[in-house]
């Protein structure tokens, strides 16, 4: 018999891969959660029917989401993570030592139990004494805070389900007031090439847009997303990703990383004519 | 509730009369969806099949005899009341059904002026003559109140003749008269006690709530189910208790309403009934718990004011509709009314009304948290980007009406079109309102005054939608010659 999860990237798309066993299946108070192992691509984290992360390409999202920013302000030393219950991006984080507070909010606390029973490939930093986790809504937590954090890390699902309030205009702004004035905000920015991601991005680009002086957006392949081609946000208020690139500190850090390097920083910005159009789309809107 | 409230007859029937797959020779003619593909694609194949016509199996709305009349009696069993009927005209047709039932054309009715446009509606249409208690006016929010006991009773004895009283339960802000007490003074003067209920489904099954209009022990009551019940939109039951004849009640209701009731809506009230006599306190429960906790966390903003039961003071605020969030936006420097639009231009939410000083926001228990915390945030937003000084805002909702000519006279009576401006003190013969929420600020038979005027004026400019007159624009009024 052969067991084989599927994902529907589109009403007509679809991308499988082969199952060794069905670890998890448990419908917490906010999402359906499974885990699964495949021979291919090791652990697996599905999230409502969509997969989230695999063990074997999980780093290059969790580098590029955390090392980008990092190498524009080693100054940075407190930090909002947003969503994240997997733990890869705090792990990323912990890697810094310059980094002193991480606080983590992650709605379902469910995910970030599981991910320590069953991946803990990515959990193993949510111990590091730096590290707070709070399970609230990461809308409603921001609200709260001013000039507090250096860095807003959004590692969030797709703007439907539980994720959608983390792509909206509130939130964005919220998370303006949330920044210092050397504040960056990153976010996972969906892709472009299926019709109902490039939508979701091009809203979310716009409304960040009209908060921050600085918006731009990078990109990574991750062969396990729709398109394997994915995006990311960079908001500032004050510094530019390339010309503010600070690569003698990064290297200093002595990071072994497998896809995140400095020629990889500056080459992430440049983005081929396909995500460029869509962007070009984009009116400031709601 | 004596009946077997798990039973949905209309719904049964309806259910059985598609599985009979009986084949249509009678209206209407897009013929289970055949006809009309695109709307079919639309709203569903399911709802087209549904969308059918009286006939002996399915009963007649006009003239109950079986699987209608059956639920129909669910449905007074469900809410406590003697009888009911389903209205497919919306709390609007009930309005007028409790009207025009208890008032022939020269008849008194006792009402607060803050009534909905229905009701003064039902007095052009069957000429009955209001008499208008003020509303106690909460002059920090700027929102008319309830009716106090105390005035209901003086208007009763300076009124004898008077046919009935109207009191809303609640307003559309969520304040509550003390129904009990102008229930108990009207029936000692021979008077009939009617409810506007639209806005208060919940009350019949949700727990720690104001009291029902028919629990008071009210003859008739209009409501909307539709709003906070869960049915769907346009359709609602107008409630009957003891001392009413229901079947003068039917023969009246039937001079207006549709011969052709929509069996959508009605399997909706059959279908919310059954829901909310098994579901209906859970499910309130939830909203009263989401409605405290945004109010909680939108006054911890600062600025805006959501507010609750501590209005109560027994007298034009006897109770307070929890489940209702009504936020008082003034103090940010910002009308209702523009707050409402924010919200929907640059926040993506739609919210039930903005007017001059206020927003209301319908919660129920069909919402999520996370909306709510989307609502809440949005606020935040709102008060940090366009927050300003409310020096020069217009700050009362309610002026108090000069009642020149009884609603039916004025309306049709001799008239001319004059400029909106050269009007100050003369008399009115149309209604203006903003919509919502749908009070009029002048009804036919008022005199026009400059306050009046200034108010139109500062809603136009503001964004509200002042609706009513002749002129679309509201740049000319109708006046009485």
């Amino acid at each position: 018999m052969e067991l084989w999860f599927t994902e529907n990237h589109t009403e007509n798309v679809r991308f499988s891969i082969k199952i060794k066993r069905h670890l998890v299946s448990e419908q917490s108070e906010f999402q359906k959660i499974d885990i699964l192992e495949s021979e291919e691509f090791g652990r697996i984290l599905v999230l409502d029917g969509y997969l989230m992360l695999t063990e074997k390409d999980e780093y290059i999202y969790h580098e590029m989401i955390t090392h980008v920013p990092m190498s524009v302000n080693p100054a940075i030393k407190k930090i909002l993570v947003i969503g994240a219950g997997d733990g890869g991006t705090v792990r990323e984080l912990c890697r810094f030592k310059s980094v002193e507070h991480i606080d983590m909010v992650e709605i379902d606390r469910r995910v970030v139990e599981l991910c320590r029973e069953f991946i803990p490939k990515t959990a193993c930093s949510l111990d590091d004494p730096r590290v707070h986790i709070y399970y609230e809504d990461g809308l409603k937590f921001v609200r709260g805070a001013e000039n507090a954090y250096d860095l807003i890390i959004v590692d969030s699902t797709d703007p439907f389900g539980p994720g959608e309030g983390l792509f909206t205009r509130e939130f964005y702004g919220n998370c303006y007031k949330a920044l210092t004035d050397e504040g960056i905000l990153v976010n996972q920015h969906e892709s472009t090439f299926y019709k109902e991601y490039a939508q979701a991005m091009k809203r979310a680009h716009a409304r960040i847009k009209t908060f921050f002086p600085i918006a731009l957006v990078y990109q990574a392949h991750i062969p396990t997303y729709p398109s394997g081609h994915w995006l990311f946000g960079f908001a500032s208020k004050k510094f530019h990703p390339v010309e503010d690139q600070n690569a003698e500190w990064w290297l200093a850090q002595n990071l072994k990383t497998g896809y995140y390097n400095r020629f990889v920083h500056s080459g992430c910005f440049a983005l081929p004519n396909n995500v460029r159009d869509v962007l070009r789309e984009t009116k400031p809107a709601t | 509730m004596k009946l077997d409230q798990s039973r949905a007859p209309l719904y049964e029937a309806m259910t059985e009369h598609r599985q009979n797959r009986v084949v249509p020779f009678d209206v209407p003619g897009h013929k289970g969806g055949r006809g009309n593909k695109k709307l079919t694609d639309f709203l569903g194949e399911q709802c087209l099949k549904n969308d059918v016509n009286s006939m002996k199996p399915l009963d007649n709305l006009c003239h109950p005899v079986s699987v209608i009349k059956q639920a129909q009696e669910l449905c007074a069993d469900a809410f406590g009341a003697k009888n009911a009927f389903f209205i497919v005209n919306g709390a609007t047709g009930a309005v007028q059904a409790m009207v025009m039932s208890a008032c022939k054309a020269g008849d008194k009715i006792i009402l607060p002026r803050n009534v909905h446009r229905s009701a003064i509606n039902a007095l052009v249409v069957c000429g009955a003559v209001p008499v208008y208690v003020d509303p106690g006016v909460n002059s920090e929010l700027g929102i008319p109140l309830g009716m106090s006991a105390e005035d209901v009773s003086r208007a009763i004895e300076e009124n004898p003749d008077a046919k009935a009283v109207l009191i809303n339960n609640p307003t559309y802000y969520g304040i509550c008269s003390d129904v009990k007490t102008i229930v108990k003074t009207a029936h000692e003067h021979g008077m009939l006690a009617l409810c506007d209920e639209a806005h208060g489904t919940h009350f019949y099954f949700g727990e720690n709530l104001p009291v029902s209009g028919m629990a008071a022990g009210a003859d008739m009551a209009a409501v909307s189910v539709h709003k906070t019940g869960g049915s769907l939109t346009q359709s609602a039951v107008l409630l009957m208790g003891e001392g009413v004849n229901a079947d003068y009640v039917r023969q009246v209701i039937n001079l207006t309403q549709t011969t052709s009731a929509s069996y959508l809506l009605m399997v909706s009230l059959d279908l919310a009934r059954q829901n909310l006599a098994q579901n209906g306190a859970e499910f309130y429960e939830k909203t009263a718990r989401f409605a405290d906790y945004a109010r909680r966390e939108i006054n911890a903003i600062g600025g805006y004011y959501a507010f609750g039961e501590e209005l109560c003071n027994g007298r034009d605020v006897f109770a307070f509709d929890k489940t209702k969030l009504s936020i008082h936006t003034r103090a940010i420097g910002l009308a209702g009314i523009e707050v409402y639009d924010i919200l929907r231009d640059e926040y993506g939410i739609q919210i039930e009304f903005g007017d001059i000083g206020n927003i209301l926001a319908i919660i129920t228990g069909g919402d999520r948290a996370l909306e709510i915390e989307r609502l809440v945030s949005a606020l935040y937003e709102i008060k940090r980007l366009y927050g300003r000084n409310p020096a020069g805002l217009y700050d009362h909702e309610y002026i108090d009406p000069i009642v020149e000519l009884p609603p039916q006279k004025a309306f049709y009576a001799e008239q001319e079109t004059l400029p909106i401006d050269k009007t100050a003190g003369r008399v009115c013969s149309e209604f203006v309102m903003c919509y919502p929420p749908g009070i009029p600020i002048l009804a036919p038979g008022e005199r026009i005054t400059k306050d009046i005027l200034d108010y139109i004026k500062f809603a136009k400019e503001k964004g509200c939608n002042v609706t009513g007159c002749r002129d679309m624009r509201v740049e000319y009024l109708q006046v009485v010659k």
